[in-house]
């Protein structure tokens, strides 16, 4: 399967694909905490069929990752049994779920981030990495009809929605700085031709999101320039109790299968 | 010994007979979870298999059966591949699966979904499978499984599925 593996260090790719696929596993952990107590039953399972299309993107983005490493780790071992540390997803992803306006928030943030650049990844140059975003972008996009079609809803609904929603926007917008901050590992995947250029991404992001802002009746926070490090696997504070949850079985018994 | 050519029909014939497990009235060609059966240059048959949703819990189960029929129609030695891309379209669902859908209630999808952008349009089923009518309502852009959505009927005031044009 890895015959087309664009010739790129090994190590380094590794670490990119664990960045995709951490944005989506614990982004999909994260929401799956709703299952059994959204706000009513058809947002339930709205809530639970995105998780489970990012786990499903986790799946396949980490049973690629652990053939690139070569070390015998599959999506599993990668999911349950790395520490803190070893996890890069942005910090965005690992934010609380707060009230259902602010997950709402957080998941146009995402989506939108995720529809722009799967969109763009699908002329990778890796095989793999473009035939997993070819997939991914069309559910990616659905789940953004549904979380954008809320955040209008929301802040174009009551003056309490509004108000709830904007405050969580602008508690969550200074995350999206590390979206697309481009570091080293993001330079030389795009130089790569492995990942589309961040600024790009970043324009059509900010482009999409100015839309929905405007029918959502919400104002765009002023972009801060502190920069997080998720990506490097240093974490907030809540990431820790995710794993911990997410990890319980694995850890307490070793190998249980089902 | 079965010619190659036979060994690729009767593997289609039994993946014909292999039903999704959430919707067992459609089988997995209906749905047009096939994408090729082929001889490879070294003897070996190769099914190519695409996924309706990547976090689709039947997908594993699907596989699984699909291995199974193979094995039964003893088509000699094969492999099955997951297809990724192009990826899987409710385009792709037959004629005949979309009798199969309505038939079991379930509103076939409406519209060609034949350019990404589509999939960000809102949709409606044409009419409610039980009485017809064409007053219906969005009760949840997602249903109980991944390929469906959840309508309501205003006139009969029945719930129904509505696949997903994805």
């Amino acid at each position: 399967m890895n015959a087309k593996l664009p010739n790129v260090d090994a190590q380094a790719l590794f670490h990119y694909v664990l960045r995709l696929g951490d944005l989506s596993l614990i982004l999909g952990q994260r929401l799956g905490e709703w299952v059994g107590h959204a706000p009513a039953l058809e947002e339930d399972l709205g809530v639970a069929n995105i998780a489970l299309d990012l786990i499903g993107q986790a799946r396949l983005l980490l049973s690629y990752a652990g053939e690139i490493e070569g070390c015998g780790r599959d999506e599993d071992k990668l999911a349950y049994l790395r520490e803190q540390g070893g996890y890069f997803n942005a910090i965005l992803a690992e934010q609380p779920n707060g009230d259902f306006g602010q997950t709402i928030v957080r998941q146009v943030l995402i989506d939108a981030f995720q529809l722009e650049l799967y969109e763009r990844m699908t002329g990778s140059l890796d095989e793999r990495l473009a035939s997993i975003a070819a997939k991914s972008v069309k559910e990616v996009r659905y789940h953004l009809r549904y979380s954008s079609g809320w955040l209008v809803r929301l802040g174009d609904g009551t003056e309490e929605s509004h108000a709830r929603v904007q405050s969580a926007l602008n508690t969550l917008w200074p995350y999206t700085v590390e979206l697309f901050a481009e570091d080293d590992l993001d330079q030389l995947m795009a130089d790569s031709g492995i990942a589309p250029r961040l600024s790009a991404v970043h324009a059509a992001w900010s482009a999409r999101l100015e839309g929905i802002l405007a029918d959502s009746t919400l104002l765009r926070p002023a972009d801060r320039p502190h920069l997080w490090h998720g990506k490097r696997g240093q974490h907030s504070e809540h990431l820790g109790y995710i794993l911990a949850e997410m990890q319980y079985l694995q850890r307490a018994y070793p190998e249980a299968c089902w | 010994m079965l010619s190659p050519q036979e060994r690729v029909s009767s593997a289609w014939v039994a993946l014909a007979r292999v039903e999704d497990p959430e919707i067992p009235a459609i089988n997995i060609t209906d749905l047009g979870l096939i994408r090729f059966v082929k001889i490879k240059p070294n003897g070996k048959l190769e099914v190519g298999l695409s996924p309706t949703y990547v976090g689709c819990p039947a997908t594993e189960v699907i596989l699984r059966s699909v291995v199974e029929a193979l094995e039964e129609a003893q088509v000699g030695d094969f492999e099955v591949h997951t297809v990724l891309s192009p990826a899987w379209s409710s385009d792709w669902i037959s004629a005949e699966g979309r009798r199969k859908l309505l038939a079991y209630g379930i509103v076939p999808p409406e519209r060609l979904v034949s350019t990404l952008r589509d999939v960000l349009r809102g949709d409606r089923p044409a009419a409610c499978p039980r009485c017809h009518s064409h007053d219906t309502e969005t009760l949840s852009e997602f249903g109980s499984t991944p390929c469906k959505a959840l309508h309501r009927c205003r006139a009969c005031l029945e719930p129904f599925e509505y696949f997903k044009c994805i």
